[in-house]
């Protein structure tokens, strides 16, 4: 799973899809997960390196990158699972 | 060496809310870097903004309504020609075209330059003939039909559901979600516009814009791809930005490749919520909106200029992807003297 390579991730948290013209104010953790994706790490490994940084138990953060993930495939941000 | 310098002929001076062209179309040849310009303005009304604006236009002429016919029209053309030595004519409004089309001949023989699609694709894109359009370039277009009296809205069979879009021949289009309120749009529709009116099957999605350059031998000069950010209650875009989507290039591409398209458009598109895209309208001019491909590094009336002039001209391969452009309106305040110079003696 990776997010659009064209898609644009400013430091300010805006995510911003050239092809579309929409763009998505995501909050400080959203914006690392996005980069983890951009970087095209694996979910286990963008897991691993989120609960490194941030003070959350697993399950709360599985389910909440799930949320995140699926809020990026609602909107044409992430390419399906491959 | 000293840039050559062209004198240019503008039409669409009503910046208004629903604006015309000119103003654009101006600036983008005012910031042309291959020539320079004297630039003639030509109008219908007396309150065109752009007559008054400072610094835009040299002088503005009165011109006739097409309704005049082409005569009176290439009469008034030859009269600012013996003053003012035009090299080009750039007409904006759709309404205008066809006149101009006819009389690019009797123009070209006293040296005066368009640069227009020639009066067969003209008409074969025109909304009343979309259908046919699609199908012989291949080119998902919505299922739309010509009418010419009201009852026909109650015959229009299974290619229609509720909602569809009633348009005027030239302008104006509302959505009708009811048989009566199809009947009051048409009778509003044909009062303003004449017949016929076209009934358009209503598509979901997201519109999509492209303005750009066909050279008339298949080849894209420009292309760049917006979506509105703001749209007024016209429809129109008060805002938009520029895009990176290859899909509607693609599109522009074949477009302009299939019907060996000739000087400037807009192709008007709605995207499905299956990613598909179906071509709503096809404006066979530069749009208001071009000053944004002209700031995202297209000037496409510089190089249609070129075009016409004969030159070799390079078609532009990039643009500035996320430009936004964002119109405002300004008042001006102007003498009396001045308005009343226009209306009476057509000359400004």
């Amino acid at each position: 799973m990776k997010i659009n390579p064209n898609i644009a991730i400013n430091e300010n948290g805006l995510l911003f899809n050239p092809s579309t013209g929409e763009s998505f104010r995501v909050n400080p953790t959203g914006a690392r997960v996005a980069e983890l994706l951009k970087e095209e790490r694996s979910l286990d490994v963008i897991i691993s390196k989120i609960q490194e940084e941030y003070e959350v138990d697993r399950y709360t953060l599985e389910k909440d990158i799930a949320d995140f993930i699926q809020l990026l495939k609602n909107n044409a941000l992430i390419q399906n699972n491959e | 060496m000293a840039k050559e310098k062209l004198t240019i002929a503008v039409s669409g001076l009503n910046n208004i809310d629903s604006p015309g062209p000119g103003v654009s179309v101006i600036r983008g040849l005012r910031q042309a870097t291959s020539f320079d310009v004297r630039i003639i303005g030509f109008a219908y009304e007396n309150l065109e903004p752009a007559i008054y604006i400072d610094q835009l236009i040299d002088a503005t002429y009165h011109i006739p309504y097409p309704q005049a016919g082409t005569d009176v029209l290439l009469d008034k053309i030859k009269e600012i020609h013996a003053k003012e030595h035009l090299n080009m004519i750039i007409p904006n409004f759709d309404a205008e075209l066809y006149s101009f089309m006819k009389l690019e001949e009797a123009l070209d023989q006293i040296g005066i330059k368009m640069f227009l699609p020639d009066r067969e694709k003209f008409e074969e894109r025109h909304k009343v003939n979309l259908p046919k359009f699609g199908e012989k370039y291949n080119i998902k277009v919505p299922a739309s039909k010509a009418i010419t009296e009201a009852y026909e809205l109650y015959e229009l069979g299974d290619e229609f559901d509720f909602p569809y879009l009633i348009k005027g021949k030239w302008y104006d289009a509302y959505i009708a979600y009811t048989s009566e309120q199809a009947v009051n749009y048409f009778n509003k529709v044909s009062a303003k516009w004449g017949l016929p009116v076209v009934v358009q099957q209503f598509v979901h999605g997201t519109e999509y814009n492209v303005t750009g350059l066909g050279d008339g031998k298949g080849n894209t000069m420009a292309a760049v791809p917006m979506r509105k950010l703001y749209i007024t209650d016209k429809g129109k875009a008060w805002a938009g930005i520029s895009l990176d989507e290859p899909k509607l290039l693609e599109l522009t591409d074949h477009f302009i490749s299939q019907t060996k398209w000739k000087g400037g458009f807009e192709l008007e598109l709605m995207k499905t919520q299956e990613d598909e895209y179906h071509l709503l309208e096809i404006n066979p001019r530069i749009p208001a909106w071009v000053y944004l491909a002209i700031g995202a590094g297209q000037n496409i009336p510089e190089t249609l200029v070129n075009l016409a002039m004969g030159k070799e001209v390079k078609p532009y391969e990039d643009y500035k992807v996320g430009r936004i452009f964002i119109r405002y309106s300004w008042d001006m305040v102007i003498d009396r003297e001045q308005f009343e110079q226009f209306s009476i003696k057509g000359v400004l």
